[in-house]
């Protein structure tokens, strides 16, 4: 109420429901903020992540390495969050700014809904991703881009809808399926082939995994399903019902399956 | 020059708790109640689009009666305090008595500063999850910022003291819900000649069998199922 400056500012005011800019007004240290360091390159970085469409929505799926230069910072990174009840983001690039993007961005969602006590439309809640990349295209400049994969269930139009962003803050809507990260050209390639329309579930599912390992196999800084240490993809789906994990065990066996399919066959070698 | 009067401070601090308490009591009431998965929040507001109970944060709901303004600013206040706060800590550091203090800070500074008071009551509830003898929360905080911390139940607004005394005589540990909602929406009734239909009623509950994000509105369709109006 500090700030009140007469009634206009009722109006004015469009920042009563951003939370970022609360923070921007009240609390700017707590904004991510890297300038005056110089470049970096050695940072942990999330690999791959991608998301697909499906019959009912959209899956996410990303591995769970983080790769610092030519060493394994973390085996077991999540890269896939949920933003609210009907969207979820896929991190690539400087992990750690990332991660805190993907928090911000997600308290940025419930602050609004909250405040207004309405849901922001899929659009707006893409849009306003896009400005949080934006916003750190200096960091991205010192070597710690971010660059996200944006997907939900459009209450609307009811279907799931992707989005991809590169480091200026650009939105580019993806009708049928998207990857990020350093494997993400080859998890496109393996999509590009597999990718069909109107896909059930399991399907979806199993096409995700296929290019997560495709990824995995052909990019030193993406980690496949770690059998010994029990480490597999995180994959999560998107529908009208909400955001849900794929459990861990489902996603085991259809990783297992696939690398007996790819033994016995000798596809994919 | 304008001629100099005085007015004790015994007397102004008398003229603006009456002025409060006046616009207070113009307005519907709430209670809140424990019941056996949570709290309950009850409230006769015929509006379904202005709220006078929401969500804070994960396990804390905020309710306000009064002038709808001002408590709506002190709504929105809350939220911010408790997202920064989750934000830069964790979302387990956000606590109903810290928010409640805030508020209670507020509302004595205005009180005390301002040539007009708040003509609101607000409350502040937090549901435990239920382990290690840990009780909900219920705050309740004045115009003045005077802080109460209740237990099993409260009510403000206009009949706040007779549905605080109904609830006295019939308030039990555990109801399900349903029980519980009854009763909420009898103890509103008390000083009326009247009965309120699942359309007068705004309803939300904090229940702890919710993951993370407690706070849950109940629609009219579910809320004549549990007051077995259903026809």
């Amino acid at each position: 109420m500090n700030h009140d400056d007469g009634w206009r500012l009722a109006f004015n005011d469009y920042a009563t429901s951003s939370f970022l800019e609360v923070l921007r007004r009240d609390s700017p240290h707590l904004l991510p903020n890297v300038s005056g360091v110089p470049h970096l390159s050695d940072v942990p970085h999330g690999t791959t992540v991608l998301a697909v469409r499906y019959r009912d929505g959209v899956i996410m799926a990303g591995d769970r390495q983080a790769t610092a230069g030519y060493q394994v910072a973390s085996r077991r990174i999540e890269k896939i969050f949920k933003c609210d009840d009907l969207s979820g983001i896929g991190i690539a690039g400087a992990a750690g700014p990332a991660m805190e993007m993907a928090k911000l961005f997600q308290t940025e969602l419930e602050h609004y809904e909250k405040v207004e006590g309405d849901n922001l439309s899929l659009e707006g809640k893409a849009n306003k991703l896009g400005q949080m990349v934006r916003m750190n295209l200096p960091a991205a400049m010192q070597g710690l881009a971010v660059v996200p994969i944006f997907a939900g269930f459009d209450e609307k139009s009811g279907v799931g809808r992707l989005f991809k962003y590169d480091i200026t803050g650009g939105r580019y809507e993806e009708t049928n399926y998207e990857a990020q990260g350093s494997g993400s050209k080859d998890a496109r390639d393996a999509l590009k082939k597999l990718w069909r329309r109107d896909m059930p579930r399991d399907e979806a599912l199993r096409v995700s995994l296929e290019a997560l390992i495709d990824a995995a196999d052909e990019d030193v800084g993406t980690g496949g399903p770690d059998l010994i240490r029990g480490i597999f993809p995180t994959v999560k789906s998107i529908t009208r019902s909400g955001f849900d994990d794929v459990m861990e065990d489902e996603v085991r066996r259809v990783c297992e399956a696939i690398l007996n399919d790819r033994t016995k066959t000798g596809n994919g070698a | 020059m304008p001629l100099p009067y005085y007015v004790s401070p015994e007397q102004m601090m008398k003229d603006k708790a009456e002025y409060a308490r006046k616009g207070i009591s113009r307005g519907r009431s709430i209670v809140t109640l424990e019941y056996a998965d949570g709290i309950l929040l009850v409230a006769e507001n015929p509006s379904t689009l202005l709220h006078k109970i929401s969500e804070v944060y994960d396990r804390i709901a905020f309710a306000g009666v009064g002038k709808y303004n001002e408590f709506e600013n002190l709504r929105i206040a809350g939220i911010r305090h408790a997202d920064v706060k989750g934000y830069s800590y964790s979302r387990g550091d956000v606590t109903a008595k810290a928010l409640a203090n805030a508020y209670s800070q507020a509302l004595g500074n205005i009180f005390t500063q301002d040539i007009k008071p708040f003509e609101v009551e607000v409350l502040v509830a937090e549901v435990s999850d239920g382990t290690n003898g840990m009780r909900s929360e219920i705050y309740h905080i004045l115009y003045d910022g005077t802080i109460e911390d209740e237990r099993k139940y409260a009510a403000m607004g206009g009949q706040a003291d007779e549905i605080r005394r109904f609830l006295k005589d019939h308030y039990q540990d555990s109801l399900p819900l349903d029980q519980a909602l009854q009763l909420g929406v009898k103890a509103l009734t008390v000083t009326q000649n009247k009965t309120l239909s699942e359309r007068d009623l705004e309803v939300a509950v904090l229940d702890r069998t919710k993951t993370r994000r407690k706070f849950r509105r109940l629609p009219p369709e579910a809320l004549s199922q549990l007051l077995g109006t259903t026809r």
